[in-house]
């Protein structure tokens, strides 16, 4: 429960530099990162996809696509703070052969512009990429800019492929793979710094494909984004409770690897826990729990990690993960408390 | 100067655009009966704007709808479907035959008009205040393509109620898009009843000028001032999106049927649609 806003807060006791600031990084402090991931593969990709154009709805700075519209103007359209307008013009650039990136911020897609992507592109199945910033809880803005529903609205969207990367590893990879499909896609799209993990586990992306990145034998971890790198965090952290924790990583959300899923969870004897960047509503877990009740995959234990059904506090990012339990902290101690 | 191909004038045909129009509201009238409902009293008050677009100003190949030297044509009110059906049936795009199975199982014509199902459908109408914005990017689309070709999007009042359109108005005056032409059935009745006392969207010429558009406003029933408006669309100097604004009468054509007032969705008896068509053609020999 939110606090009153006539009730004064309580003085800092001390004076730790939180900011809820709208560029803040996910990487932690330390962590390697990689600077505009999407815009760098946008425009190394721009060099022989000449049927690719950019389109943002006066975001384009804020997700990167500016890298791209500096090196070619004349492939950039600035469609001004209309998001429907967006998603309409890039379903007409689709009609006549390009390829368009339409970029915006996920609330504004997802809530905004959803009957425009719905009947202008998908319906149609056209080549429009929709590939948004902040996704689920990535900004401490407050409700206005946590797309923390985005995969709730979009996955009953006929046709869309969904993708929610974990890092710049692999978002780098996606931006090529999502160019090559026939068909829409929405994009969970990291921005800025993003962190840099996928690479040390040898990792590659394949489309539509869930991949082990680590194993273990006491849990089975089914997570998406960036919930992915925090997986692994815990993996290492758990190891010195001597509790073996295996990641399987999940970026395309729709359609699900339901194979992979099905024979990962089927090895038997692991509590699965699903994480996403997302509320538990209509997300990856359902989802995931969707699947296994539908095929009678039962698991000695099934626990999902992910925001609550609740319109969330702003702040600090870090301060938010923690209360919100999607923190590396948070969610070991959840395991540890389900075991 | 009829039907253009290839961007040639073809030969001129010795049908008239009033036999066209008034073929359109025959076929249109045919598929109403079939189904014993519909959207029959637009189609007979757009019938003329169809038949001014299809057999005057647009450039297409009956039988190569996705040509691309085609002008685009969009309808943007997916309710309008049987309207474009009747001008594709005159324009020789979908065979006449075909008109029986309107809004029935398995049919190339249903209902509300989708881009999968017909030959010339060009978009998925229906969420209304899609059109224009579509519009938008395929005008800019073939401005990258450096094409001739000019897309048409076919909207109605109610739409003007939309935010959408309006923020597609505002990026085609943005963008220059001088290949693009709007054109409004302005024919006063939205589902709730009178346009204008759902959402009053007058003055509605001042409106779109202050948007920067091109602007003609016309009795969209009546053909001379249609071929004028069009030639003008197409041809006006200047680096900005066109706009028809087509004041129509609902049900044109069939004096009977005009005058009923709540005609959003009109009722037509089963004995009445009989009736309409003699009704018609006796207007026709007059």
């Amino acid at each position: 429960m939110r606090r009153s806003k006539y009730e004064k807060p309580a003085p800092r006791a001390s004076g730790g530099a939180k900011t809820s600031a709208m560029i803040a990084s996910l990487a932690a402090p330390g962590q390697r990162t990689k600077p505009a991931p999407f815009g760098n593969a946008l425009l190394e990709l721009a060099k022989t996809r000449p049927d690719v154009v950019g389109l943002s709805a006066d975001l384009a700075k804020y997700t990167d696509l500016h890298i791209f519209a500096q090196a070619h103007p004349d492939r950039f359209y600035q469609m001004g703070m209309a998001e429907q307008l967006l998603m309409s013009a890039a379903a007409g650039l689709a009609r006549e052969g390009f390829t368009p990136i339409a970029t915006t911020y996920a609330v504004f897609a997802a809530r905004r512009a959803y009957d425009f992507i719905c009947l202008a592109i998908a319906e149609e199945n056209l080549n429009v990429k929709i590939a948004c910033a902040l996704p689920g809880l990535t900004t401490g803005y407050g409700p206005s800019h946590q797309a923390t529903e985005d995969l709730a609205i979009f996955r009953g969207m006929p046709n869309l492929t969904i993708l929610d990367p974990c890092d710049a590893h692999e978002l780098e990879q996606i931006v090529p793979a999502m160019v090559e499909h026939q068909g829409p896609v929405y994009l969970r799209l990291l921005r800025g710094n993003v962190p840099l993990v996928l690479d040390e586990y040898g990792y590659t992306f394949e489309w539509g494909k869930a991949k082990t990145i680590h194993d273990g034998g006491d849990v089975l971890i089914v997570s998406t984004g960036l919930m992915t790198m925090r997986a692994l965090e815990v993996a290492q952290e758990l190891r010195d409770d001597r509790i073996d924790v295996a990641v399987l990583h999940v970026p395309t959300i729709k359609p699900l690897d339901e194979e992979t899923i099905l024979r990962e969870v089927g090895r038997g004897g692991r509590l699965v826990v699903v994480a996403e960047n997302h509320s538990v509503v209509g997300g990856l877990g359902e989802a995931v729990a969707g699947l296994l009740l539908r095929t009678g995959t039962v698991p000695p234990g099934y626990r999902q990690i992910g925001l609550p059904d609740e319109f969330l506090d702003a702040g600090a990012l870090p301060t938010l993960h923690e209360r919100y339990g999607i923190s590396t902290q948070a969610m070991a101690r959840s395991i540890r408390g389900w075991l | 100067m009829d039907t253009v191909l290839d961007g040639q004038p073809r030969e001129r045909s010795n049908v008239s655009l009033a036999d066209r129009a008034h073929n359109i509201r025959r076929h249109a009238l045919l598929m109403g009966e079939v189904q014993g409902q519909g959207y029959i009293a637009q189609a007979l008050g757009i019938a003329d704007v169809l038949a001014v677009s299809y057999f005057h100003a647009l450039t297409f190949r009956p039988d190569d709808p996705e040509w691309e030297g085609r002008d685009r044509f969009l309808l943007s009110i997916g309710h309008y479907a049987i309207a474009l059906y009747a001008a594709l049936i005159e324009a020789g795009v979908i065979p006449e035959d075909e008109l029986t199975s309107y809004g029935s199982d398995d049919s190339r014509l249903p209902m509300s008009g989708m881009a999968a199902y017909t030959p010339g459908m060009e978009i998925t109408g229906g969420s209304l205040g899609h059109g224009l914005g579509i519009a938008v990017g395929m005008a800019l689309g073939l401005k990258r393509k450096s094409s001739s070709s000019f897309v048409y999007n076919m909207f109605s009042d109610g739409e003007l109620d939309e935010g959408s359109t309006w923020e597609a108005a505002m990026s085609a005056a943005s963008f220059g898009l001088d290949n693009l032409i709007g054109i409004v059935d302005v024919n006063g009745m939205q589902a709730d009843g009178p346009s204008r006392g759902v959402l009053n969207f007058e003055p509605l010429a001042p409106k779109f000028e202050a948007f920067g558009w091109f602007v003609q406003r016309v009795d969209g029933n009546d053909l001379d001032a249609l071929v004028g408006a069009f030639d003008a669309a197409r041809t006006h100097a200047c680096a900005c999106p066109r706009i028809v604004i087509c004041d129509t009468k609902m049900a044109k054509g069939v004096p009977f049927l005009e005058a009923r007032e709540r005609n959003h969705f009109l009722r037509v008896e089963a004995d009445e649609w009989r009736r309409a068509l003699a009704v018609l053609d006796e207007g026709r020999l007059q």
